[in-house]
Parts: structure tokens; sequence; C-alpha cells
């Protein structure tokens, strides 16, 4: 995949920084996603993975720095406004409309697009991801019923009910069972072959050696490294990170 | 559910009753069904915006107050359905401003800002009357009977209910729905949440300016702390909670017995009635959360589980 690596990136964030009081949890950043690639977002717990993500999708504002998508700024804009533009995500913990059905939560990602769908359309689209996801015997479930598995494929098929151009993962693949991890990877993969550009923030190693054409590791906010995912882990600096500095005398 | 075809005419026919109301009772029961159809309105206006946000607003006394304030002001200088239109203006522009400055907050800050905007706007009212206008108290000259006052609000209490249906069929609806079940994931799905809020915020603080306006000619003398008397707040508040606020013919629910119960209440025990509405208030939020519509529904639900369960 170093072929991509030439093409101008769909995602790039420049010195991204935000602080938390006298915490900064991501410390000039440099991160980029290139179309069709499937970026892995590493690092120790509260090393600053899911505030970057947060940053991107506008859920929190940057203190300072760039965020480029697709040929606009937006850095500091409204979560609805990047959502349009065509970022899609889901969540640490998982978020779904509770008191809806599941047919309801995916229309959720279908009814507030620019300019908006028919409303046939948004029925046959909602149905057609159910399916995708692997959820088309639930449509009219009570999402308050279901497994965690069942919820975290909701959550997805209504990431993509935005039809986005590029999709955060914010450890979507974490509590699976194996056989659940499997059919899990295999799904990412199959929406990487559709050409969507993915980053995922991720502690499966599995996951990320199967599904990652390149990573970035965070530690205390800022990029420790970055490269393959053979490279990276391979890096002391990254070992350093997850297992502490080692015991010189 | 009851289809459209049986539901409108069903709809118009009960319409057509209450509108011949005026004429089988007397002044007692009329005054009554003024009560009945003003927290109607009321309840209903305030489970528009509440119900699918789940922010509890106690701004009905400022909104309501500005519609009767209005009448005062201007009852006896211009033709009544002008009055009207200029307090509907009125209450569109303060509930657009206050809704953009407020809408952001949630939670316990937003209860507390509604609760002290009729506050804010009645010493602003005051503060105007004694330093400029040098009246405190204005009397209300507007040729309108109980009657009149009767068919009024039974009109808005209709269009009250049409916006209502309407506006849950709409993608304003839905989105609300998805804010009130989780704002972060509704911005996430594209929807500008502060506008759809104060949107909804506007059509149903409008329908309460209106109310206040038409029924001022009730009293024949207003003062600030008549018109904006936070205790209407709270009534409306308990009313739709008590009828349930997440479904549009739940407020009604509540804002009949309710409205019969403290008529009884403040007629039968006046010098302890707010006493006894507190307690009203709290076995109401323990013993129905959901709300009369809720337990209604419940009580549907039973049997459909049990046939699901044998399928």
């Amino acid at each position: 995949m170093s072929g991509a690596r030439s093409t101008t990136p769909i995602l790039e964030t420049k010195a991204l920084t935000r602080a938390f009081g006298g915490l900064v949890a991501v410390d000039h950043l440099d991160l980029s996603v290139h179309p069709g690639e499937i970026v892995g977002l590493l690092g120790p717990n509260g090393s600053g993975k899911t505030t970057a993500l947060n940053l991107i999708s506008g859920l929190l504002r940057p203190d300072s720095g760039a965020i480029r998508f697709d040929g606009y700024d937006i850095a500091g804009a409204a979560a609805y406004r990047i959502a349009r533009l065509g970022i899609a995500r889901t969540f640490q913990l998982v978020r779904v409309l509770d008191g809806m059905t599941c047919l309801d939560n995916v229309k959720a990602g279908l009814a507030f697009h620019h300019p908006p769908l028919p409303h046939g359309e948004i029925e046959t689209r909602a149905r057609t991801l159910l399916q995708r996801v692997g959820l088309e015997r639930h449509v009219q479930r009570a999402v308050s019923q279901m497994t965690y598995i069942d919820r975290k494929r909701l959550e997805l098929a209504r990431a993509l009910a935005l039809a986005p151009k590029l999709l955060l993962l914010d450890e979507w693949l974490a509590g699976l069972n194996p056989s659940e991890l499997q059919t899990g990877i295999s799904l990412i993969r199959s929406l990487k072959d559709d050409g969507l550009p993915i980053l995922l923030v991720e502690h499966v190693m599995d996951a990320i050696r199967s599904l990652c054409d390149r990573c970035v590791v965070m530690n205390s906010g800022r990029k420790i490294a970055e490269g393959t995912v053979h490279d990276v882990l391979a890096d002391p600096a990254v070992i350093e990170a997850y297992l502490g500095a080692p015991a010189h005398a | 559910m009851i289809g459209a075809p049986v539901a409108i005419p069903l709809a118009l026919a009960a319409v057509a009753g209450l509108a011949a109301v005026p004429f089988v009772v007397d002044a007692y029961y009329l005054a009554l069904a003024i009560s009945l159809l003003q927290f109607t309105v009321l309840s209903t206006a305030w489970g528009l915006f509440s119900g699918p946000t789940r922010y509890i607003s106690l701004a009905t006394a400022a909104f309501f107050g500005i519609g009767a304030y209005t009448v005062a002001v201007l009852g006896e200088l211009l033709p009544w359905p002008l009055v009207l239109a200029i307090a509907g203006i009125i209450g569109v522009l303060t509930a657009a401003v206050v809704g953009f400055s407020t809408l952001r907050l949630s939670g316990v800050y937003f209860v507390i800002f509604t609760f002290g905007l009729a506050e804010l706007i009645r010493q602003l009212v005051v503060w105007y009357e004694v330093n400029k206008s040098r009246v405190l108290g204005r009397y209300v000259f507007a040729d309108i009977t109980q009657t009149d006052i009767y068919w009024q609000l039974l009109a808005l209490a209709v269009v009250t209910f049409v916006i209502g249906w309407a506006i849950a069929r709409s993608r304003l609806g839905f989105a609300l729905r998805i804010i009130g079940e989780d704002e972060t994931v509704a911005q996430h799905c594209g929807i500008n949440t502060t506008v759809a809020k104060v949107a909804l915020f506007t059509v149903s603080a409008t329908i309460m300016t209106i109310a206040g306006a038409i029924m001022a000619p009730r009293w024949t003398y207003i003062e600030p702390s008549i018109a904006f008397n936070a205790m209407i707040s709270f009534q409306v508040v308990i009313m739709a909670l008590l009828g349930g606020a997440h479904r549009l013919w739940g407020p009604v629910l509540g804002a009949i017995p309710m409205t019969l119960l403290f008529e009884f209440l403040s007629a039968r025990f006046p010098s302890t009635f707010t006493i006894i509405m507190g307690v009203v208030f709290l076995l109401i939020v323990y013993a129905l959360p959901r709300g009369v519509i809720g337990l209604l529904q419940r009580l549907a639900n039973r049997p459909t589980k049990r046939s699901e369960a044998i399928s």
C-alpha cells in the first residue's frame, strides 16, 4: 500500500493540540490518512487517542493546530458540519439510541443528508445497511434488548449510513469473543475493499496486524512512532511506552 | 393506533361538540371549561418541546405573561386580531433570543435559567412601568366575552394539536427524538441540534404567548405579579408529566384531571392548597414516571407480549 502515500491525504492534522487544564492530552500531533488506507492509532491507555478522534469529529475543539479534511479546514467546526462533510464515527462506549428500533437507529444516519434523500430510499438503504452488518433479522427489534456485539454492529451501520468519506472507529473490536472478532475484522476489511479510508483506535493486536496499512503510536499526547505495523511494534520507544523503560542499572 | 379515515371525522366531531359547550352550560362551568382548555393548550405546547428533548422548561409563565401584558398595553389601542398577532410576534422574537442564548445549556442549568427568565421579564416590566410609563397595573379594556375566550382557546388547542401532529411526522420531529435520546449522536448524524431545539422551543413558546394574550381579558386588572405568576409554570410541568410528555396526547390526560383537582382543592383548602400541590407532584414523579399514557401503554402491551410468546 505504499502507492497510497503518494496521493494527497483525505485527512491531515498539523500540530493538533488540546489541553485539559495542565494535562496536554494531544500535543502537536501530525497525522494523515490517505484514500483507501486503514491507519491504526495506537498507544497505551490515556495517551490521547480518543481525544484525537474527538478533535477530528468535532466533539471537542482543538486549542491550536490544523485539521484538513477533503480540502476543508475543519478544526473547531461543529460536529454536525463535520458529519455532513463526510466523517462518521463510532464511540469507545457504544452509543446507540436505546428508545428506538434498529431500523430507526440507522435512519438517524440517513435522514439528515445534504441534500436530503428521498423517503423511499432512506428505507431501502437502512435495510441494506442492516444486512451489511449482519442485523437483517433485527429490523424492528428494540435496541435496549440487544447484545453488546449487535449494538456495536448497529452503531457501525449508523455511521455508514452517513455515506462517509472517512470512518473513525474507536475500539470497535474491543470486547468481542474470538469468532466475533474474525467477523468484525472481515467486516472492516470489506469496508476498505469498497475504498473507505479508516482511522482506527485499537488495542486488539490481531486486528491491527491484519487490517492496518500503517500505524501511528501515541504516548502522553505525542506521536512517538509511525510506519508499518511490523516496524512500529519493533520500535524501542513503542516498547518502552507500553512496557516501561528497560531496567538499566 | 386508529387510522386517519376514522380519526379525522372523530376529531372534527369532538371539536364541534366542544364548540357547542358555551350554549349549554352556565357561567361557572364555562369558566371551568376555559381553565381546562387553557391548561390543555399550555401543557400540550410544553410537551411539544420538552417531550422529545427532555428539557424541563419553567418558562411557561414568562411567555404566558408576555402575551397577557401585550394585551394589557395594546388591548384598547388596536383591533383584537392585530393585538393577538403582535403578541405572537413578540413571543417568537423572545423565544428565539432566549433559545439561542440558553439551549446550549442542559440539565439543571436549563431548568434554573428558564425559572429565572419569568422573574427577569417580570422585573423588567416592573422597572419599565415604574420608571417610564409610571403606571403599575393596568386595566384590560377589550370587548371580549367569556364565550369568545373559550372559542379562541379551542381554536388554539386545535392548531396546537395539528402542529404537534405535523412535527412528529417531519424530519424536525425525528431530529428531536434523536436529540432526546443522545445529543452527541444527533450531532454526529449531521443534525444542527441548536437550530432544531430553538425552532421547536419557539413554536412551543409562541403558542404559550398567544394563550396568555387570549386569557388576558379574563382579568379586568393586570399587574406583573398576576401576569408572570410562577405557579403556572409548575402547574403545567406537573400536568404534562402526569399525562406523559413523550406523546402528543399525553399532556391532555394530565391537564384535565389536574385542573379539576386544583379547582376542587383551591375551593376546599384555600390556605393549604400549595402544600397539597407539592405532595401531588411528588406522588406523580414516584408513582408514574412515564405518566398516564405510559401506564396505558404498559397495560395495552401486556396481551401483545403474550401473543408474541405463543408465536
